[in-house]
């Protein structure tokens, strides 16, 4: 055992050294990266979970947006550093070109009553490339190089990399029209057909063709979506194509700078359908093909995604204006300089916060969010507003604060027989007032402060600051929620709450005819946190009404609120883009979940006449004097008829460490990593003075080993001598046995 | 015993036929293939045709069990559960509601699982023999109390206290390892050390107890005593007949296990950030994946089923007085 107990302690305090002389030996012992990335030009990022789709026709989610935004190249992008957001033309020449014409084609003025159609005309960029990639590889006859004519040709690639022929090929305005054939055929399942089917002339014929062509084809045969007629969409050269709308849609160009209207190849469209592909997992929904800044070099979501440097990308350069503060934040030290900056980008799978936030503190992660575990670590608020922690200030690290384009709201359904805009006009109007008395006690700030550090701010109305239509001031309050004292906005005194309670029937929170207490239900997803259930129980005692908690899984939920069953609820909206019309169809009418089946963005039913007939009127005009006004006379209205209790809108908050620069936050576009800059070598100093290996702990437990071994060694010696004595003098000695 | 092993796999096949219908039942309960359509398509702008095209490409526009509009066969066959669950016999797991090949996933996920349970698997018997056997040579001493008050100790632990402690520890505070992470090929060992040391340390206090009983039971009987009467060293007696013939009971806790291995853990792969098998049937669960679950049951019955027969099999290698029949 004393052999044992050496050969141990000998292994233990070897360790560090073996491990010290191999791979490890150039980079810190609990370094999470490869050996070999030491001191590189990447940047290293984390994802929680895997993206469910990269083909730019179906992803629809800012968690797919930050790796295929880099990929994919739409006609129009954010400027990186203006606010508010400002398009621009990303591979276009310039902003399209709009003809507006009537039903005959003629063209007309942009305010003409006879006005039918909008042509939007795009000119590309000559000589943009794709990415390197196999489908656009050529044999020598210039035809595909890969061709497979069945499933077993496919069998000897598991992935893209597999593929060692690659080309490449210049952007032509026929995959831009290409994108939208497959935007337009029902089997890609874009979330978007249905509302662009309503403004793109014949998508919905050529969708309907599409799906009789493919009923008559075998299974697994690919259709050439070029080979069906569409209207809407033309190809006019190499470099020029025109979409057709019906009537005005100002709104498209956001959609422009969205990568549903990304160039795809056909070549790519064929590669992908080839038999066998998908068996392998070797879709264009898991390996984009781009001619952006960066392609995806590795992905394996279970573990890793990789980007690296389009050797092909285009001249692009970092923008030489933005705000009036972006000079003096270093913003535009970099302006003319050719883009991208950095070579690769390693997003690794982390699911837990602990291990995140410690390899961002560790330098192994450039960047990082705050969750609520290391908010308090990272984050101090004081007199002065809030700032980052004396520990995070010490590492150079830097934050950055920003609005998000969202509101999260306390619902109610307008539909609801107690709480909703239907009876008599008298019951209607008891109704509000019950809405409003609510309004006024949900404490949106406390809830903020209590359950989101913070993270946020109370919302006036759907739109969020930094949106044209969002007003700061006494003007911008809720009047019904608020009163504007000493320069602020105050919420109105509970008093007034239960007077407003008492005329909707209900004094002392009990019905004044039957007095019954008042039941209210919150339909909610999950039991919820019992703090912040007990929350709101309080915001409801406060008029003594009694909440109830209708708890229900995510389904059924759903199921709930499309059938209009709801009574109140909280829900959430994250913006397209950056337009009024983007926020105030949360309450447009037409666009109810229960009207149109659960397809609508209209949560609580709401549907006024006047706001909607003000709204169709809004979501054409130009960001006008005129357009504020009717914003402001139906948020006016909505205030009035409180459809949402309450509202924020949530902060984002971002850590960089100390040598990435260039950093601005951008609510709109996930597409800014190729202006990201970071200083390789001071990252790896930074990381060997953070992370010197601690042995101690490894001596002191091989110690300990000893120590306990040492008199189990010495009680086994001293059993053997008990035998031997016993067994030369039996008479004196007994076996101890069991 | 060839017509044993035949006649166990002829019974594993209702077995694996209500299993398979109990989780499909189970899964209609919670979701219709409506709900499931609307969680893959996502929550914005999503038109009841969409739902539609989705459930037909996929299948699920089907009835579950019998189809009222078909004849003979075809009214069983023409079914959800017959196309999405009883081809599973012949392996073919087809894909996931998200589009992906199973199989692939699958092939590309057991290797991070094997490489954390294999290790964790190998080194945790062999430490808890180890450490069991070591209690047993100093039997009812202070070390044997000692070492019982640790191992129950151990055992009320929770895993997950394990794993933050070693990770805070280990990777955090004394930097020695990754805290968590994996890399391919030769790099994969760091990141294994921290999860497998975890392993073995939150299995120990359980699989020593079980051991240390089955030793113990050993030690009492007539041989072993005969075997000290007659001066054989203490630890021949230990590693020459109580461990061989300790290790019939083991074989019966352990063999079971051996073809689940790949299958991963849940825990330990979530936290370290393992790419396993064990995290894929969470997510699956979490995005409501209906053909990775069913396939990942199946899966795991057929392993189960394929360890239970291993186990038989195996005791007849290592007692000759069994015989199968």
């Amino acid at each position: 055992m004393g052999i044992t107990g050496k050969s141990l302690l000998a292994a233990l305090i070897s360790l560090p050294l073996v491990l010290s002389l191999s791979a490890c030996k150039d980079q810190a012992w609990n370094n999470p990266h490869a050996a070999d990335e030491a001191g590189k030009n990447i940047l290293y990022s984390s994802f929680s979970g895997r993206p469910k789709h990269l083909d730019p026709v179906i992803s629809y989610s800012s968690d797919e947006g930050r790796f295929i935004d880099q990929i994919y190249d739409p006609p129009l992008q954010y400027h990186y550093l203006k606010r508010p957001f400002q398009l621009e033309p990303n591979t276009l020449t310039a902003m399209p070109t709009i003809v507006y014409r009537n039903a005959e084609g003629q063209e007309v003025a942009a305010d003409a009553a006879d006005l039918a159609f909008s042509d939007y005309y795009f000119e590309l960029q000559p000589g943009i490339l794709y990415q390197p990639h196999p489908a656009l590889a050529l044999n020598d006859e210039g035809g595909a190089f890969y061709q497979f004519t069945d499933s077993n040709d496919a069998a000897a690639f598991s992935t893209l990399s597999d593929f060692t022929e690659t080309g490449t090929r210049e952007l032509k305005a026929e995959d831009y029209v290409y994108q939208i054939r497959r935007l337009a055929d029902p089997t890609s399942l874009s979330p978007i057909r249905g509302l662009l089917s309503e403004y793109i002339v014949g998508m919905n014929e050529f969708g309907d063709k599409a799906k009789d062509i493919r009923a008559e084809l075998q299974d697994g045969e690919w259709l050439d979506l070029r080979s069906i007629e569409f209207s809407g969409v033309e190809v006019i050269d190499d470099h020029r194509y025109r979409v057709r709308l019906n009537g005005k849609y100002p709104q498209f160009n956001y959609w422009l700078a969205f990568h549903f209207f990304a160039p795809v190849p056909v070549e790519a469209d064929r590669f992908y359908n080839m038999p066998g592909m998908s068996d392998r997992n070797l879709t264009l929904d898991w390996y984009p093909i781009g001619t952006g800044p960066y392609m995806m070099t590795e992905n394996d979501p279970n573990k890793v995604i990789i980007l690296e440097r389009n050797p092909n990308y285009r001249d692009d350069f970092y923008p030489s204006e933005g705000e009036s503060s972006d000079g003096d934040a270093g913003l535009l030290d970099d302006a003319g300089q050719k883009l991208p900056f950095i070579d690769k980008f390693v997003y690794r799978l982390e699911k837990e916060s602990i291990p995140l936030w410690s390899k961002f503190l560790q330098g192994y992660y450039d960047r990082s969010g705050i969750s609520s575990d290391s908010f308090d670590q990272a984050v101090k608020i004081g007199a002065s507003g809030i700032g980052l922690s004396e520990e995070m200030l010490e590492r150079g690290i830097s934050l950055e604060v920003d609005v998000l384009p969202g509101t999260y709201y306390f619902g109610f359904n307008m539909l609801d027989p107690v709480v909703g805009d239907v009876g008599t006009t008298e019951e209607r109007t008891r109704k509000r007032k019950l809405r409003q008395a609510i309004a006024i006690v949900y404490d949106q700030a406390e809830y903020i402060s209590i359950f989101m550090n913070g993270r946020g701010e109370t919302g006036m109305s759907p739109l969020p600051p930094g949106i044209f239509g969002y007003q700061e001031g006494e003007e911008g309050i809720n009047p019904n929620v608020f009163k504007w004292v000493d320069g602020k906005p105050v919420r109105r005194s509970i008093g007034h709450a239960k007077e407003l309670l008492a005329q909707a029937g209900y004094p002392g929170g009990r019905n004044a005819n039957t007095g019954e207490p008042l039941v209210l239900n919150l339909d909610t997803v999950g039991a919820g946190a019992s703090a912040t259930q007990n929350w709101l129980i309080k915001q409801f005692k406060k008029l003594d009404i009694q909440l109830n908690f209708r708890a229900t899984d995510y389904n059924r939920f759903k199921d709930k609120m499309k059938a209009g069953n709801a009574q109140m609820f909280q829900w959430g909206w994250m913006a397209d883009y950056p337009d009024a019309e983007n926020f105030l169809f949360l309450l447009y009418g037409p666009n109810g979940l229960v009207t149109t089946k659960g397809a609508g963005v209209n949560s609580s039913n709401y549907d006024n006449p006047r706001y909607n007939e003000l709204f169709e009127k809004m979501k054409l005009m130009e960001n006008t004097p005129e357009r504020m006004a009717i914003i402001r006379d139906m948020l006016l209205i909505v205030h009035n008829d409180v459809p949402w209790a309450s509202s924020f809108h949530p902060h984002s908050y971002v850590l960089n460490n100390e040598w990435v620069s260039n950093s601005k936050p951008h609510g709109i576009s996930k597409a800014v990593i190729k202006y990201l800059k970071i200083d390789p070598e001071r990252r790896t100093e930074l990381q060997a003075q953070w992370n010197s290996p601690v042995i101690w702990p490894l001596i002191l437990v091989a110690a300990l080993l000893f120590v306990v071994a040492l008199p189990g060694y010495m009680a086994y010696r001293r059993r053997l001598q008990h035998r031997v004595s016993s067994t030369l003098n039996p008479s004196t000695h007994q076996d101890g046995g069991q | 015993m060839l017509a044993y092993i035949i006649r166990r796999l002829g019974y594993a096949i209702p077995i694996l036929i209500g299993v398979n219908l109990l989780t499909f039942a189970l899964f209609f309960v919670v979701n219709t293939p409506d709900q499931m359509a609307q969680v893959q398509l996502g929550d914005k702008h999503i038109t009841p045709e969409a739902v539609q095209e989705w459930k037909a490409q996929r299948g699920y526009d089907k009835p579950l069990l019998f189809n009222p509009d078909k004849s003979g066969l075809s009214s069983v066959t023409d079914t959800i559960f017959y196309e999405k669950s009883l081809r599973l016999f012949a392996l073919d797991f087809g894909k996931s509601d998200a589009g992906r090949s199973i199989a692939a996933d699958i092939e590309q996920r057991m290797w991070p699982s094997l490489a954390v349970a294999l290790p964790t698997f190998v080194i945790g018997i062999s430490v808890n023999i180890a450490f069991a056997l070591f209690i047993v040579m100093f039997r009812a001493s202070i070390f044997d109390t000692s070492a019982m008050i640790l191992c129950v100790a151990l055992m009320s632990i929770s895993g997950v206290f394990y794993v933050i402690a070693g990770q805070f520890f280990f990777a955090k505070e004394w930097n020695l390892v990754p805290i968590s992470g994996y890399l391919s090929g030769a790099d994969a060992w760091r990141f294994l050390i921290l999860p497998v040391i975890i392993g073995v340390i939150s299995g120990i206090g359980g699989g020593t107890r079980l051991y240390r009983t089955l030793f113990l039971e050993e030690a009492n009987k007539d041989y072993v005593r005969t075997a000290r009467a007659k001066g054989v060293p203490e630890l021949t007696v230990l590693f020459r007949h109580i461990l061989p013939n300790g290790l019939i009971p083991i074989l019966t806790s352990v063999v079971v296990v051996i073809p689940s291995l790949f299958m991963g853990s849940l825990l330990v792969e979530s936290f370290f950030g393992i790419p396993g098998l064990g995290s894929y049937t969470l997510d699956a669960i979490q995005s409501q994946d209906f053909a990775i679950v069913r396939s990942m049951v199946f899966l795991g019955s057929v392993l189960y089923i394929i360890g239970l027969l291993l186990t038989d099999i195996s005791y007849t290698l290592v007692d000759p007085r069994v015989r199968l029949s």
